[in-house]
């Protein structure tokens, strides 16, 4: 065990190649000494007593000469206990705060393991998170797993502080709650905002960040959202408290992952990603969820940037067929200042249909959700036709829908930073604004539910008229 | 069965494992690896090093552990105690794995794939002295009170029954029947195995002419798929395939549904594990998990079993279409499966094809969709097989290889539409883009079952869908208000269609399933209406004026308003719409009179 390897035979990227070892196991972490400086390394590919390894903390400064490798003879594993609640961590679980080691209770190994299908416990409940378009349009479930696609200088990072605030997980028990938030290649001042966001809503101490910022190396990149997870699964599982867990950005995780594919020489597939990029996301994804007979869950709210905005790249569309769900920001949207710029017709959320309606928000949700999305969609083909004859052609019917779909843009989806909406206000909000439509149009809801809620619109034409 | 040998590993890189040594490992084998016996298959033999594709994750593996070959191809073990169950992809109970592991999936788990110490009431159907042939029913146990398990002679064993047990309670391990087949003897029990990658015998192959009744209208009446056939559902992630893929495992009127959930996501499993215990079949009203089972490897499992999943499911299958049943498989998603396919031939470096795919895809997924079909079996009973493979194109883009491969192998395609499930429109099949080759075979059987111009009805429906997606080009022109008002009603009635049919309410008790009886009445009903309204339009009555009645609106609820039971109340309805139209028509020609005057 204690045996060590004197220089390698080759280095690429991230990569050095090792001969004559002795007794490797696959996944096995080393520990390399270049000059005096220690850097971790994982075994990744073994063909006789030759390893492939990747060094988390880069080759940089290595020669073939200078180094002395040792086997350590366990995978990656990170040390786990409570108190790292308020801790500041780098991508494999060790301290950066300067505020000393931590003890562990146990030490766990970051890949994990699948959770049995059969004892998970399907998630029903429903987090209200104050704003409008994601309570009422996207309905975030405790235990699920609902990603933000947004695109470069949009307000996903705002977003998602937000959601954190104002998410009622805390509210049953205090003391329940914890945060797990591990930065991917985001920049020095991105992960400031969210540190200091989370110092300003007083729940820093609830807090564990993992931090592997845009100037650290790429291998450790690979490590941060799965110690993250790790970490997230002592604490839901083990010590029964509710976790959010934020992984931002995906894409620079992707982009480090075909990094290192294309220093092994893989077989890329599409744009150059290799062809485990689903396996790969999905065993981060995937491990998000309640299990039976355990007080915690875990809730994940992953960030992408999509590349050019473009949801069919690979990156959102291999996430969008492993999350539930999504919630798409759309650049029109914020640049009109429109804040959250939440674009509808694509933000969905797969487990909302247990989680809403009767016994959990309101019996009318389901069917609004549904007549708002419909008529959404109508608001679309309406503009489509306005941008080629014109406003003023259009029939009656359409221009109702066109002052539906500003009022819609300016009322229900417009919501101040730190407005927190309450669900029933929120679906209040939507059929008033429902008002604006001739009641034949609503054909998603139910006679019963539209003599209920519809209401007298004429009442409420001033506010209409403030909103168009 | 052949020797066992054994191997030393030399290298590894995920689940492929490298092995050398002296051994003499066959192709597709099954073989334990390393200390902890984790389950492997042979893939590539060369001369002097041996490749395996593992099942499980490879961490801690060592160059020099030994590989130990079981001395048989992959197999699954076929015996009562598989209806009800839930799988792993290579027939485990994750039932005892968990009891095993614990809430999260260990390794190194050889387990039995049936428990053996349930006893089964065994009614034996073969005497001493009878002779049997392959495939001929030698016992029955009622495996769940909704299927009749019929223990078969295995395939390729024939003979004379020299001793037979009496009827009782055994396990499936007891043997009760003792074939002498010349100098061999076979002792048969409940439990036969079956090497996954071959498909089971049968007698010859029949015509396919019975539909696969789905309870889902735009299926059954539009896209129909036949018992023994094939469809697949591609779609971008958000279109719903898991969804339309539930809907069918639950309404679907086949004996057994297999359901793989191959690479998908861990919670729609559970979601079926809680919902189809508590559903009712409508046939026989007994909860629809005793006619289901499940096979689950899930996104995050080893991505080599993933790839054994599929073919575990369709071996199932046909057992029980030997049987004589009529079996569905829902494939959720052979995208999936292909990707696992391009995984393992990425790690053993083979020259890829289209976007990474091997050069083998197509001929792997005609093997898995020829294994459909009507037969007649080995015991002259009818069984079928029926595929669904939901595919999940990269981009939503169906030009790419797994759709296109997949395309040259079914006849009946349900294209899922992106635009469609952003306005909410389910199931987000497009009825313009998807189409069943097995609507002429079928339409004996709907003249005969459902209604003598039941396909006449159908045809003029999908005309109208097709002239309004024609008049909709030109709507997003220059807008709808200018078009001649059978123009306008074209779009009136298509409205209808789409909104009143072709939407369908998954959530609601009714709307759920829908026989074809009450599938025809709609379609009647709404293409009565738009005769009827025609006829007034060509009298000079604008669309405008009856719409103004409603009618349209009343049309479109009747998939909530008219129970699914309660025919009589289309003709009320029918009357009620000729009522209102006649009304119509007087005050019109009244004021044309007076008009005149």
């Amino acid at each position: 065990m204690n045996l060590e390897y004197v220089g390698l035979k080759e280095i690429s990227g991230p990569l050095v190649v090792l001969e004559g070892v002795k007794d490797p196991s696959f996944e096995e972490l080393v520990e390399i000494t270049v000059d005096k400086e220690k850097r971790l390394g994982r075994i990744i590919d073994i063909s006789g007593d030759v390893c492939v390894i990747q060094v988390f903390e880069g080759t940089h400064g290595i020669s073939l000469k200078n180094t002395r490798t040792r086997l350590l003879g366990k995978p990656l594993k990170i040390p786990l206990s409570k108190e790292i609640l308020g801790r500041v961590l780098d991508g494999l679980g060790r301290p950066v705060d300067g505020l000393g080691e931590i003890y562990p209770e146990k030490y766990a190994d970051v890949n994990g393991e699948p959770i049995n299908p059969v004892e998970r416990e399907y998630p029903r409940n429903y987090i209200q998170t104050g704003i409008s378009s994601i309570d009422c349009l996207a309905t975030l479930i405790r235990g699920q797993k609902l990603p933000i696609f947004s695109g470069s200088g949009l307000p996903h990072n705002q977003l998602a502080v937000q959601i954190v605030r104002q998410a009622k997980i805390a509210d049953e028990d205090a003391n329940n709650f914890a945060i797990v938030f591990a930065a991917m290649g985001v920049k020095h001042d991105v992960a400031d905002y969210f540190k200091n966001s989370f110092k300003s809503s007083g729940v820093l101490d609830r807090v564990v960040m993992f931090l592997n910022l845009a100037n650290d190396p790429v291998v450790e990149r690979i490590v941060t959202p799965r110690s993250a997870l790790t970490a997230a699964e002592y604490l839901a599982f083990e010590k029964g408290m509710h976790v959010l867990v934020i992984l931002t950005d995906m894409s620079s995780y992707a982009e480090a992952l075909r990094e290192i594919s294309s220093s092994k020489g893989e077989i890329p597939s599409r744009k150059g990603y290799p062809g485990y990029l689903y396996s790969d996301l999905a065993s981060i994804y995937e491990r998000a969820g309640m299990i039976k007979g355990r007080k915690g869950s875990i809730t994940q709210i992953p960030i992408l940037t999509m590349p050019n905005d473009d949801i069919t790249h690979p990156i959102p569309d291999l996430t969008g067929y492993i999350t539930e769900g999504q919630i798409v920001l759309d650049r029109g949207l914020a640049s009109r200042g429109i804040y959250p710029p939440v674009s509808v017709l694509p933000s969905l959320s797969r487990l909302m249909k247990d989680g809403i309606g009767k016994g959990y928000t309101r019996e009318d949700h389901p069917g609004l959700a549904n007549q708002l999305f419909a008529a959404c969609a109508k608001v679309q083909e309406v503009r489509a036709l306005a941008s080629v004859i014109g406003e003023d052609e259009l029939s009656d019917l359409d221009k109702k829908y066109m002052r539906f779909g500003r009022a819609f843009e300016s009322a229900f989806i417009t919501q101040d930073f730190n407005e927190d909406r309450d669900i029933i206000q929120t679906l209040d909000l939507g059929w008033l604004l429902l008002g604006l439509l001739p009641r034949e149009e609503l054909d998603r809801l139910s006679p019963e539910l539209i003599e209920k809620y519809y209401g007298n619109p004429e009442e409420n034409e001033s506010r209409y008229r403030q909103w168009t | 069965m052949g020797e066992t040998s054994q191997g030393t590993i030399y290298g590894i890189n995920g689940p492929v494992v490298k092995v050398r040594g002296d051994h003499a490992f066959k192709m597709m084998e099954m073989v334990l690896v390393g200390h902890e016996k984790l389950i492997g298959e042979v893939i590539r033999v060369q001369e002097n090093e041996t490749i395996v594709q593992v099942y499980e994750n490879t961490t801690g593996l060592r160059p020099g552990e030994p590989v130990v070959s079981t001395g048989s191809p992959l197999t699954v073990k076929l015996g009562p105690g598989i209806i009800g169950n839930i799988f792993d992809g290579i027939e485990r109970p994750l039932t005892s794995i968990a009891r095993k592991t614990g809430p999260f999936i260990g390794r190194g788990m050889i387990m039995d794939n049936l428990d053996t110490e349930k006893l089964w009431d065994v009614k034996v159907l073969v005497r001493r002295g009878d002779t049997v042939r392959p495939g001929m029913v030698i016992a029955e146990v009622q495996e769940t009170p909704s299927v009749v398990h019929r223990v078969m002679v295995p395939p390729h064993i024939s003979g004379v029954v020299e001793e037979a047990a009496r009827d009782g309670s055994y396990p499936i391990t007891r043997t009760i029947a003792r074939i002498r087949e010349g100098k061999t003897v076979h002792n048969l029990t409940l439990v036969q195995e079956w090497p996954v990658r071959t498909p089971r015998p049968y007698k010859s192959r029949l015509p396919l002419h019975e539909p696969l009744i789905t309870g889902q209208r735009v299926i059954d009446s539009l896209f129909p798929i036949a018992k023994g056939g094939t469809a697949a559902i591609p779609g971008g992630f958000g279109t719903g395939k898991t969804m339309t893929q539930h809907q069918l495992a639950k309404w679907s009127n086949a004996d057994i549904i297999v359901y793989v959930g191959c690479g998908e996501r861990g919670n729609e499993i559970t979601e079926v594990l809680e919902d189809f215990p508590k559903l009712i079949d409508p046939r026989n009203n007994r909860p629809l998990m005793e006619r289901t089972v499940l096979i689950a490897n899930t996104s995050n499992m080893p991505v080599a079993a993933r790839e054994a999943s599929i073919y575990t499911g369709i071996t199932l299958a046909e057992y029980y279409r030997d049987m004589g049943y009529h079996v569905a498989i829902m494939a959720d998603s052979t995208s999936r499966w292909a990707e696992a396919l391009r995984e393992i031939s990425g790690r053993l470096e083979e020259m890829p094809a289209e976007e990474g795919f091997p050069a083998y895809l197509p001929s792997r997924l005609s093997e898995f969709y020829e294994r459909a079909g009507m037969v007649e079996t080995l015991n002259e009973q009818q069984g079928s097989i029926s595929i669904i493979g939901a595919v999940s194109p990269q981009g939503g883009d169906f030009s790419e290889p797994v759709t296109q491969n997949t395309k040259r192998f079914i006849r009946c395609f349900w294209a899922l539409d992106k635009s469609l499930a952003y306005t909410r429109h389910y199931p987000a099949i497009n009825w313009i883009d998807s189409y069943s080759e097995y609507a002429a075979d079928l339409k004996d059987w709907y003249a005969e079952n459902a209604a003598p111009d039941f396909m006449t009805l159908r045809d003029r429906l999908s005309r109208i869908l097709q002239e309004e997606s024609k008049l909709l080009e030109i709507v997003k022109l220059i807008g709808s208000d200018i078009l001649p008002d059978e123009q306008k009603l074209i779009l009136e009635s298509a409205r209808a269609i789409r909104q009143g049919f072709l939407q369908q309410n998954a959530y609601h008790e009714q709307d759920t399933y829908v026989p074809i009886v009450k599938q025809y009445h709609m379609m009647r009903t709404v293409l009565h209406l738009h005769d009827q309204a025609s006829r007034l339009i060509a009298k000079g009555i604008p669309v405008s004026v009856i719409r103004r009645t409603g009618v349209f609106e009343e049309v479109i609820k009747i998939k909530y308003t008219i129970a699914n039971d309660d025919m009589g109340a289309f003709d009320k309805l029918i009357a009620r719409i000729d009522a209102i139209l006649s009304e119509i028509e007087a005050s019109y020609r009244g004021a044309e009179r007076r008009g005149l005057a």
